[in-house]
């Protein structure tokens, strides 16, 4: 019972070397990504930070590299924020039509599909993001369009002055719907309503069939066993959604570009700012708005207790 | 509510069928009130079938089920008197300790303070008094288990389901959870339905045991009745260790070929030199195919003569085991009382 029998190839000798040294095992896996992650990830949000305390010379149109918060008092003018409410409130309202769209949806999913059935919802919730965004961003400027199919099912249906009579709310509407905030918004809650079913239904799925049981059997019907169970339990997974399609949407320049009234997004001003008028520090301050606003709706999230059930 | 005369649950005619699954299959019986009553046997015999159904949790295919006298179909279980105590307890996770026990009455509407008084007392019965602030996920399994009983009783039931409460808790804590569960029983006075596939558990706290058998029931009695007189050699089988002689053994032993069972603790072995048998009693020859050693008793596995093979189980109270593995293929006596001897309504085990 010898063990030692034929001497170990290197290869073994290497498994061995590293078996006994876990460390430098962990050292070696986790370098490259940490090297990312803090280069290359991190390294250029810094720099993006660093970029904004510095200024615009205005006659030769350089940047000076001093620090300086001229730049940030260029950026809390009135018209910027209007541009910065205008970008939040459509964030929000995005962030909640997904949720309410996404909630039911995912419900069925994870209680009741079977499962050939969750498999054809996963491939529909999915199918959209194998395509190109630019391509379904367009198609639904056509879909919008005044002479698009929406217009035209409405004048079918003898409905034109139902969408007039949303068109012509002030804010919201527009001459069109491809010209309107309302269309922007329906573009947005399409092209980002994956992100909020995918976390919502893998949190639903987590609840084990028991507790819905034991809800009911301890007197509660379905309704109270909704709020008072499943929901709070959702919790996580919506917070996680909503921190997709809440970011997503502030940082977004294509979709409210192409489909939407001209005012402009806090996207399509850093687009702007960093490319034909070239003011790369403004263009940055601007950019830290979007990563300000989700540190403090992370931080209200987590007070609400969002983030108890992980 | 609760009128004297009407059993506690009323099975009629019962069935469940998923498909071609007959989970329940035509099951009547009655459990009366204050009663412990198991149903005990294997995994997917349909015990636990009934007792989702009794809760609500599902409707049977045919037949009517009776809850104190009245028929509960199409009732859903937020409107049943009945609650339950699960296998995974099924606390809820978002919830302290006190607000899963809170929670029937927090849905009744009770005022906060009532109800986590209600609860606080309610931990002390269970003993877990002062844990209530509490998560479900700092507590060790035997406490959500009394988590989940708490979270039951303070309901006042008139019936508590109990679906194998014990499953997921070590020997020593099951041992000692039967006892108090079987105290708070008595204590509360409610009827407790308790799901079981643990012979020891079924025949330790209950009053009568039901034995499920591929979705029907081989046998209702109490715990005694159904080990000493087991009515089908499934019985005999799953309760307890059982030996079940048929054709040709029973026939050199009892002189009849109807197969009889006999538990190993009940024969006497014989090696020579010790008293004889009574007159009357059972005699079988054989030899000690093998043995095992168990500490408290040593078992013997004897093929006999006349065919066949039995187990006996000898108490070791002279201290020690007799002999080792020498005792092998020894020749031996074997005897019983013929009053042990449970004739056995069919003809192979199951």
């Amino acid at each position: 019972m010898s063990l030692d029998v034929a001497a170990p190839s290197p290869l073994t000798r290497a498994s061995t070397f590293l078996y006994l040294r876990p460390r430098l095992v962990l050292t070696l896996l986790l370098l490259p990504p940490l090297l990312w992650l803090g280069i290359v990830y991190l390294g250029s949000l810094f720099a993006l930070l660093a970029q904004s305390f510095f200024y615009i010379d205005d006659f030769s149109g350089l940047t000076v590299y001093q620090p300086t918060l001229r730049t940030y008092g260029e950026l809390f003018t009135p018209a910027n924020l209007t541009i910065i409410l205008r970008t939040v409130m459509m964030a929000a309202t995005v962030t909640v039509v997904c949720g309410t769209i996404a909630f039911p949806l995912a419900y069925y999913m994870a209680r009741y599909a079977g499962t050939k059935a969750k498999a054809i919802f996963y491939l529909a919730v999915m199918l959209p993001l194998w395509s190109n965004y630019l391509v379904r961003v367009y198609a639904w400027k056509l879909i919008l369009a005044k002479e698009g199919a929406i217009s035209w099912i409405f004048q079918q249906l003898h409905l034109s002055w139902l969408l007039d009579g949303v068109l012509s709310i002030p804010v919201v509407g527009g001459p069109s719907l491809s010209s309107s905030y309302l269309g922007t918004g329906i573009v947005f809650v399409y092209i980002w309503l994956p992100y909020m079913i995918l976390p919502v239904e893998a949190a639903l799925e987590r609840v084990p069939r028991s507790l819905l049981e034991a809800s009911a059997d301890l007197g509660a019907r379905p309704k109270e066993t909704l709020r008072k169970v499943i929901f709070p339990l959702a919790i996580p997974g919506i917070a996680a959604g909503s921190i997709f399609t809440f970011s997503l949407t502030l940082g977004d320049y294509i979709i409210p570009n192409l489909v939407g009234s001209s005012r402009p997004f806090i996207g399509q001003v850093v687009y702007g700012l960093q490319g034909t008028a070239g003011n790369l520090p403004l263009a940055a301050a601007f950019a830290m708005v979007p990563v300000l606003v989700m540190a403090g709706y992370l931080t209200l999230a987590k007070r609400f207790g969002a983030f108890d059930a992980l | 509510m609760t009128k004297a005369s009407a059993s506690a649950v009323s099975f009629r005619q019962v069935s469940r069928h998923y498909g071609e699954v007959r989970a329940a299959d035509n099951i009547s019986f009655d459990i009366e009130d204050g009663e412990f009553f198991s149903m005990l046997g294997p995994s997917g015999s349909g015990k636990t079938t009934c007792l989702r159904l009794i809760a609500g949790f599902e409707q049977p295919t045919s037949g009517e089920i009776l809850i104190h006298g009245k028929s509960v179909a199409g009732v859903p279980p937020y409107e049943r008197d009945v609650n339950t105590v699960f296998q995974d307890y099924a606390l809820f996770p978002h919830m302290n300790v006190a607000d899963n026990v809170a929670y029937g009455p927090m849905i009744r509407g009770e005022p906060k303070a009532q109800r986590l008084r209600e609860a606080e007392e309610m931990l002390r019965m269970v003993a877990l008094a002062g844990l209530g602030a509490r998560k479900p996920s700092q507590l060790s399994g035997g406490q959500r288990q009394r988590v989940a009983l708490a979270r039951a009783l303070i309901n006042k039931p008139s019936l508590l389901l109990l679906d194998e409460p014990l499953g997921a808790l070590d020997l020593k804590l099951r041992e000692q959870m039967q006892v108090e569960l079987k105290a708070i029983q008595r204590r509360v006075g409610i009827t407790f339905i308790y799901v079981t596939h643990d012979q020891g558990e079924a025949l330790g706290m209950s009053d009568r045991v039901a034995v499920f058998n591929k979705g029907h029931i081989e046998q209702i009695g109490s715990p005694a009745d159904v080990y000493e007189h087991p009515a089908s050699a499934f019985v005999a089988g799953f309760v307890g260790v059982s030996n079940i002689l048929t054709g040709p053994a029973a026939q050199s032993i009892a002189g009849a070929p109807a197969a009889f069972s006999i538990r190993p603790e009940k024969i006497t072995l014989i090696m020579g030199g010790e008293e004889m048998p009574p007159a009357g009693a059972c005699l079988a020859r054989g030899k000690i195919e093998s043995l095992l050693y168990l500490g408290s008793s040593t078992r013997f596995n004897v093929t006999l003569e006349g065919g066949g093979e039995l187990t006996v189980i000898e108490q070791n109270r002279a201290g020690g085991a007799r002999g080792g593995a020498e005792m092998q293929g020894r020749p031996v006596l074997l005897w019983w009382r013929k009053d042990h001897m449970q004739s056995m309504a069919e003809a192979a085990p199951a």
